[in-house]
């Protein structure tokens, strides 16, 4: 790949600050990119920079009852610590491993028939791995959300008896908050699921349920108005071909709606992350949004700091993930554009 | 690691010996746990101590138990769990286990096999309450004159009242000791607290201050969001409002009751029954850190107060544990007095579960009736020995004794009802056997008979 079309990709998929950079390697129009990489990346740069000194300035003139409002300066060095902890966890994981090892060993020297068990290690959960239980129980109520999303969408699309049947609830479900729903699932849960291990634990079964029920809807309501947006004459071309149903759907109709499937899809994913950590906070549940809530109730002098590395974090995946969406509905949109 | 175990022959040899070793001498092996993995609740409280040291310090591990601590969000989640089966066990009010057995709230089978900390909750009221009761109490020296009795706030509570307000007070479990130690000083101070009646499960029927309920960590919090005028909670979060400048410690559970045995060891009967040596096992190492908790006239304290410090434990700063964990307590700011009474975790038998003290409890149940009908004194006997297991205990005790890790002295003469008298602070005296009579000898609450 040339450096142009490189960056031409790095433009499609929303890394356009990356671009003149690519282009300026390549030799295409030195000043040109200078000036964009100077549009691009220095003034979000210096917007960032001028942020963080207003944040500095207002944080050491802030009292609470938990000591100064910490500034970028203490964030930053609370994030640190959490690396640490991570790592020292994790060095007493292992320790307790060998240990482990040592008391199986003497236990099948003293008895042979001793089948050994390597247990796991029952510390606590990091902050990272927080952010993967978060990560993982965001992806699985999307995908949830997804599987009834696009069949429920391309009904309604395809269908005005269906879509003025389900509108309406549609428009009543939409707005409900996570918090709202959070009781009803737990309860729901509790009483239809007894195993409570692992990944499927409770908990973690009832975060996933809630992001799938708040996520639902853009993707519903999108996919629902591609189908119904797709060209009047690719519908009747369809007919003049008799196509079957099932072939006029995968070979006309998605392929058609999918840009703004993707649109909708990019929208629940962004609408889930948010829910979900409304629900970790409220339900206990394990993830980042229980971390913030175990140190807002830990109160102590680094309590708040650790709290605002967890809402830079959280902005911080919920960026990635909504870049990654955006990225796919790109390459989707781009490859419906040039069929 | 499998390869460690095959490379290391000699080792495992040697191993072995030692084991054999261990047997000859006459150290006897205890058998194993019939269920080895534990998930074991707490709620962030230095009383949740004995737990946590049993994790960090490996006596889980050395009874051949992997457990797992959890923090829980409140007292209501912690009995939901216990109950469901979520938790195997848990840091526990008493009132929880024995308002289930007693037939108070939802119906459950629970127990208590140990107690987890004596005298290690207070009372705390606002700035602005406390600067009202200020001026009105007795002074020794400058300092205001200790135990400060409720008598004093009556003033107060009747000033807010007149001005057309409510005077609000948190704790943290309709059958918490936070809620009857508060209940009992205020009414040693002549304001009533409130009934529990048929219909009204928030306790607040006839009340001059009404308690509501707030999640210990969040209390500090809720005072100072202005919702409640003042609180009951245990430490370290009274030490936390007052180190913050958010309220003032007024009172300590030893002022109000002499030996307040304040959570238990809860778990299902049916776990108790279905898994007698993992329970051993666990109160074996419960024992093993209470003992360490207090050894040595409290050399370990400074670095329980770093352990608790920890964010996956109590999570507040050392400053604030410091204070309440070595016996240096500050109640008004500037003034920090000696309360080596308070957060005694294994001295004169602490950890021993007497059946009189769950008398007690159940006594405070009646008074502020949240059991509606009057019962026999055999009745509360009978209920309380139902419910703290002294003989699960005294099993575990005996085994550790036996095996060397604990002085014979740990365990009180059996049958004992009470770790010794008991002071009020209202001097009214207490006997476990005759709790009828010590009923009508309260003045408010019900009696008896009553109602």
């Amino acid at each position: 790949m040339s450096f142009a079309s490189s960056a031409s990709f790095c433009e499609r998929i929303g890394l356009d600050w990356f671009a003149p950079l690519l282009r300026l390697i390549g030799g295409e129009h030195p000043a040109r990119q200078l000036k964009a990489m100077a549009e691009l990346c220095g003034v979000p740069l210096l917007a960032i920079a001028l942020f963080l000194g207003v944040w500095q300035l207002i944080a050491g003139n802030v009292e609470t009852s938990l000591g100064a409002l910490p500034g970028p300066r203490a964030v930053a060095a609370e994030f640190g610590k959490l690396v640490a902890e991570h790592g020292a966890e994790r060095d007493k994981a292992a320790a307790f491993a060998m240990r482990e090892a040592k008391r199986n060993a003497e236990r099948v020297a003293r008895d042979p028939a001793f089948k050994p068990v390597q247990r796991a290690w029952t510390g606590k959960p990091t902050f990272f791995d927080q952010i993967v239980t978060s990560l993982v129980t965001v992806f699985t109520g999307f995908v949830l959300a997804t599987l009834v999303a696009v069949p429920l969408g391309l009904l309604c699309g395809s269908s005005r008896v269906v879509q003025a049947a389900l509108n309406p609830l549609i428009q009543v479900f939409k707005p409900v908050s996570p918090l709202a729903w959070l009781p009803i699932v737990t309860l729901l849960v509790s009483a239809a699921y007894q195993g409570n291990d692992g990944w499927l634990s409770k908990s973690f079964l009832v975060s996933a349920i809630t992001v799938t029920l708040c996520s639902l809807w853009p993707t519903v309501i999108n996919t629902a108005l591609g189908v119904a947006s797709v060209d009047r004459d690719l519908i009747n071309v369809a007919r003049v071909l008799r196509l079957s149903w099932p072939r006029r759907i995968t070979r006309i109709v998605l392929p058609a709606a999918l840009p703004l499937i993707f649109t909708g899809m990019r929208l629940s994913l962004g609408v889930g992350w948010m829910v979900l950590i409304a629900a970790e906070m409220l339900a206990q549940n394990p993830g980042l949004g229980k971390f913030v809530w175990d140190e807002f109730q830990n109160g102590s002098s680094q309590s708040l700091a650790r709290i605002m590395v967890a809402v830079l974090v959280i902005g911080l995946v919920g960026f990635l993930l909504d870049r990654l969406m955006y990225t796919l509905q790109q390459l989707v949109s781009r490859g419906a554009t040039a069929r | 690691m499998p390869n460690t175990a095959v490379t290391c022959l000699p080792r495992r040899l040697a191993a072995a010996c030692l084991a054999l070793a261990a047997l000859w001498s006459g150290g006897t092996l205890a058998a194993t746990p019939e269920q080895q993995e534990l998930k074991i609740g707490f709620i962030k409280l230095t009383d949740c101590a004995p737990l946590v040291v049993a994790y960090e310090k490996g006596y889980f591990e050395d009874e051949g138990l992997y457990v797992t601590l959890e923090a829980q969000a409140n007292w209501k989640v912690v009995l939901d769990r216990v109950v469901d089966g979520s938790l195997d066990a848990s840091h526990m009010l008493p009132g929880q286990p024995l308002a289930a057995a007693a037939g108070f709230g939802p119906p459950a089978d629970l127990v208590g096999v140990a107690v987890m900390g004596v005298n290690t909750l207070a009372v705390t009221l606002g700035n602005e309450v406390w600067s009202a009761l200020k001026p009105t109490l007795p002074l020794a020296d400058g300092l205001p004159v200790h135990p400060i009795t409720a008598d004093h706030l009556k003033g107060v509570v009747d000033g807010v009242k007149a001005g057309g307000k409510q005077f609000a007070m948190g704790m943290v479990f309709p059958t918490s000791t936070h809620n009857y130690l508060l209940r009992y000083w205020l009414a040693a101070g002549g304001i009533h607290p409130g009934f529990y009646t048929a219909t009204d499960s928030t306790g607040t029927t006839d009340a001059e201050v009404l308690l509501s309920v707030t999640p210990p960590p969040q209390m500090p919090a809720t005072l100072g969001a202005g919702t409640i005028a003042g609180f009951s909670v245990g430490e370290p979060w009274n030490q936390q409002a007052g180190l913050k400048g958010i309220g003032v410690p007024v009172i300590t559970a030893a002022e109000i009751w002499s030996r307040t045995p304040e959570k238990v060891l809860g778990l299902r009967r049916d776990f108790v029954d279905k898994n007698p040596e993992t329970v051993k096992a666990l109160v074996k190492a419960v024992i093993r850190a209470e003992q360490w908790l207090d050894a040595d006239r409290g050399a370990n304290r400074a670095e329980l107060a770093k352990m608790l410090a920890r964010p996956e434990y109590v999570g507040a700063d050392v400053t604030v544990l410091s204070g309440p964990l070595r016996g240096q307590y500050q109640y008004e700011k500037g003034d920090v007095r000696a309360t080596p009474e308070a957060n005694v975790y294994f001295a004169a038998h602490a950890g021993y579960p007497f059946y009189g003290d769950a008398v007690w409890y159940l006594t405070q149940m009646r008074r502020w009736g949240q059991l509606p009908k009057a019962q026999s004194d055999a009745w509360y006997t009978d209920t309380a020995k139902k419910v703290y297991r002294a003989d699960v205990y005294r099993a575990a005790a005996e085994e550790l004794i036996a095996a060397g890790g604990a002085d014979a002295s740990l365990l009180p003469p059996a049958d004992s009802a009470v770790a010794g008298a008991s002071k009020f602070i209202d001097g009214i005296e207490f006997d476990a056997a005759q709790p009828n009579a010590y009923l009508a000898r309260l003045a408010i609450g019900q009696q008896g008979g009553a109602k």
